[in-house]
């Protein structure tokens, strides 16, 4: 059963997925285990999303405090130099798949630290970003569309049909993308 | 206590040291010799009538006009309700001054902090070392003359902006329709630089 | 009332680096860990590095800076009004009392008075957020403790607050709402009405949250008698705030040192008292923070009964520039503690120096001493009930 994903913006991506994966992918989108990593000030926007009124645990979502048993890392806040190298530690430390949130204007660039000296200008320096949730902080209804969209990237994944292209996940995924304008 | 009172009781104590109240516009400070201070803030403390036992903040500021580094000691007594600022001048090339951590704790702190951002040596503190930046950070940065290096560890220290070179869709079509034109009359057409969106 | 569990005496340890310290312990045989900078448990991003000896702790050294955004050296290049959403992050949990600081600051400088509305329109916003930070500090030493189902409780109280402050101001966290001279915005209509309501559910509430944790035994044992900071200490140290009041000092810079409306109101400044074990221990820390709360209602009452018409914020010159070397110091009492500015104004629009105390800087120098000699479950409802967050500490 092939299915295809179009997204908006302008731009179709297609991928035909079989059956089986779209079991295995159905079973991993809902039940993503985020890492606790908040920072600053997203980090409590972060606590709220997970909390009562907008709660991404409906959607599966529990937060870890440990990278080994988390999916997602959101990174919530103001990365400085000192934090980039546990930042990258943390993420190594994960076990593929993984995804990284980049929450917040200063997880994504810098926010409005731009002046500053010890501020890391953006997460995706460090690690490889899946998902930009923009905003200062961002809503929890941002955030749980971010979640949603990595809902989205998990399902279009491919485990057994053969491998066209090795897309930036490890070899054991073919992710077969055909962008047209 | 006023402030003019404290400052006469400590200047009859310790004269030339302290020196007198500046007339500041919103506080009123006294600056003291460095080699002095040490003696002048256990007097401060220990005194019954002064009785200051709170150091409430500690801030070096860089004035490098004056080629001087000020420290600047904010004291609360929370016994007799009064407060009192002192200010030390340290030469800028080498600035050293006596720690209060012996007299008051929370000096251990607050010194380190100015210590890491200026440059400011206190002598006779336990565990002088970088608080809030990186060990092997270069550079104190809250000096007026700080320069701030390309890259820590290989990160780099800048973001170049996503609109570099990014030309809106209408200017592309505008410059595609004129670059048709340009053909058509045979003129020679600068290369377009196109730049796609980032994915 | 049990034992207060004080640290041994160990007279051997002096203030060593790490490196002295990982030096020293090839030789006792003792683990050196890392709790942090990503904890669940930290308030934020914070290392200590803990020897032990698996359950008891010879020493925490706590580690700062993972945070340190360089907001101070932002004020040097910000005009005085553009600085504003950098005092939020100063302390974003309780921001409206940092942004009131700064503003007094510059207020002091300047020499305007704020008009009388926008005073109360400051406190209110204050008070709110005194009591939406306290519901995070409660929540959180709850859940460091063991009792996870309070914390979110908490949560859904402060999503009511941050309803009413989105309406005030359009943000639920970084508020940004203040201005020199003034606030940015009025009260919308049927404000006074909504405070209201959410105080008279909210006090109902508190009694709940006394039932379910306060006075409960486990919460009790846990807390009680752990790390009692003498009175003191507590001043030499300088602990500000619910830290300071537990441990027996009766200052509040709102009664002591008033500023704004705060002579007007009537309230009254919960001290520790020692009830369930020594006097400036970690339950009364939490108990000083519950009490506060419910002050704070008492005070969001009388402010919305007493509120006069008038203007939102004085007539302030556009462009702030003040002559270079003007210092002024300003002192609000945040949720957090004595939160104090330290401005040097320069030449032109820019600020020259500034300076932020905040009290959670000065009590991290403390869980050093005091936590010789507790155990690892002790130094988390150690910290907790400090009410220490990461961006106060490393700006």
């Amino acid at each position: 059963m092939s299915k295809h994903y179009a997204q908006d913006v302008g731009q179709v991506v297609t991928t035909r997925t079989s059956f089986i994966d779209d079991i295995i992918n159905l079973a991993r989108k809902s039940s993503i285990f985020y890492l606790l990593f908040g920072l600053a000030c997203c980090g409590i926007e972060l606590m709220q999303t997970g909390g009562p009124r907008a709660d991404i645990d409906r959607f599966g979502s529990v937060p870890r405090a440990t990278p080994r048993q988390s999916d997602l890392m959101i990174v919530a806040g103001t990365l400085t130099y000192k934090m980039a190298e546990r930042c990258k530690l943390l993420y190594e430390q994960m076990a593929e798949p993984k995804y990284v949130i980049s929450m917040g204007s200063c997880a994504s660039c810098g926010g409005l630290f731009q002046l500053a000296y010890s501020v890391c200008k953006g997460v995706d320096k460090i690690v490889p970003v899946d998902i930009y949730v923009p905003g200062c902080p961002p809503r929890p209804e941002a955030l749980t569309e971010g979640l949603l969209r990595v809902q989205d990237k998990i399902v279009r994944e491919r485990w057994f049909a053969g491998r066209r292209e090795i897309g930036q996940r490890a070899p054991g995924l073919g992710i077969d993308y055909k962008v047209s304008a | 206590m006023t402030p003019e009172e404290i400052q006469q009781s400590l200047a009859a104590k310790f004269g030339d040291a302290v020196g007198p109240l500046q007339p500041a516009n919103k506080d009123p400070w006294v600056e003291v010799k460095p080699a002095a201070l040490r003696e002048v803030c256990a007097h401060l403390k220990a005194d019954p009538q002064l009785h200051f036992d709170c150091l409430m903040n500690l801030s070096a500021l860089d004035w490098p006009k004056q080629n001087q580094i000020h420290v600047v000691y904010h004291l609360f007594s929370y016994a007799k309700k009064h407060a009192f600022i002192l200010k030390v001048k340290l030469d800028r090339a080498s600035p050293t001054v006596a720690s209060l951590e012996p007299v008051w704790k929370s000096a251990d702190w607050l010194e380190r902090e100015q210590f890491d951002l200026l440059g400011v040596t206190f002598e006779g503190h336990p565990d002088l070392r970088r608080i809030m930046l990186p060990d092997d950070w270069v550079g104190n940065p809250l000096r007026k003359d700080y320069a701030e290096q390309p890259h820590y560890h290989q990160i780099s220290t800048t973001r170049e902006s996503p609109l570099d070179g990014f030309i809106r869709l209408d200017e592309m079509k505008k410059r595609a329709a004129s670059a048709a034109t340009a053909t058509a009359t045979g003129a020679e057409t600068p290369a377009a630089e196109k730049k796609e969106l980032p994915q | 009332m049990t034992e207060p569990r004080r640290a041994p005496e160990n007279p051997t340890m002096e203030m060593t680096s790490n490196k002295e310290i990982l030096r020293r312990i090839e030789y006792t045989g003792d683990m050196l860990l890392n709790m942090g900078p990503q904890h669940p448990s930290t308030h934020g991003v914070i290392n200590f590095l803990v020897q032990t000896d698996g359950e008891v702790m010879k020493r925490a050294i706590p580690e700062v800076g993972y945070l340190h955004r360089s907001i101070e050296k932002i004020g040097e290049k910000c005009t005085y009004n553009g600085f504003m959403p950098y005092t939020d992050r100063v302390d974003y949990i309780a921001a409206m009392f940092a942004n009131q600081g700064w503003a007094m600051a510059v207020e002091r400088l300047l020499g305007v008075e704020v008009p009388k509305r926008a005073e109360y329109c400051r406190v209110i916003a204050c008070e709110l957020n005194r009591i939406s930070s306290h519901l995070i500090s409660v929540g959180t030493m709850a859940m460091d403790v063991g009792a996870v189902t309070p914390f979110p409780y908490a949560l859904r109280e402060r999503e009511f607050i941050n309803d009413l402050l989105e309406e005030l101001c359009g943000a639920r966290l970084t508020y940004n709402y203040l201005r020199i001279g003034g606030v940015a915005f009025d009260l919308p209509e049927g404000y006074a009405d909504k405070v209201i309501t959410f105080v008279d559910h909210f006090e109902k509430i508190l009694v709940e949250f006394n039932r379910l944790i306060t006075n409960n035994e486990i919460f009790v044992q846990r807390l009680a008698g752990l790390a009692p900071i003498p009175r003191e200490m507590a001043i030499d140290y300088c602990l500000v705030g619910p830290n300071l009041r537990a441990s027996g000092v009766h200052f509040d810079v709102r009664k002591d040192l008033p500023y704004s409306i705060y002579p007007e109101l009537q309230f009254e400044v919960p001290v520790g008292r020692g009830e369930m074990g020594a006097l400036g221990d970690a339950w009364d820390r939490f108990s000083v923070r519950c009490e506060e709360m419910k002050q704070s209602c008492r005070i969001l009452r009388q402010c919305i009964a007493q509120i006069p018409k008038g203007e939102s914020m004085a007539k302030v010159p556009r462009k702030i520039k003040f002559t270079e070397g003007l210092e002024a110091y300003s002192r609000i009492e945040s949720a957090r503690g004595d939160m104090q500015y330290y401005v040097v104004a320069g030449g032109g629009e820019n600020a020259y120096r500034v300076k932020v105390r905040t009290g959670s800087f000065t009590a991290m120098g403390i869980i050093d001493t005091l936590s010789r000699g507790l155990m690892i479950a002790d130094l988390v409802a150690l910290i907790a009930s400090l009410d220490v967050v990461a961006p106060e500490i490393d700006r």
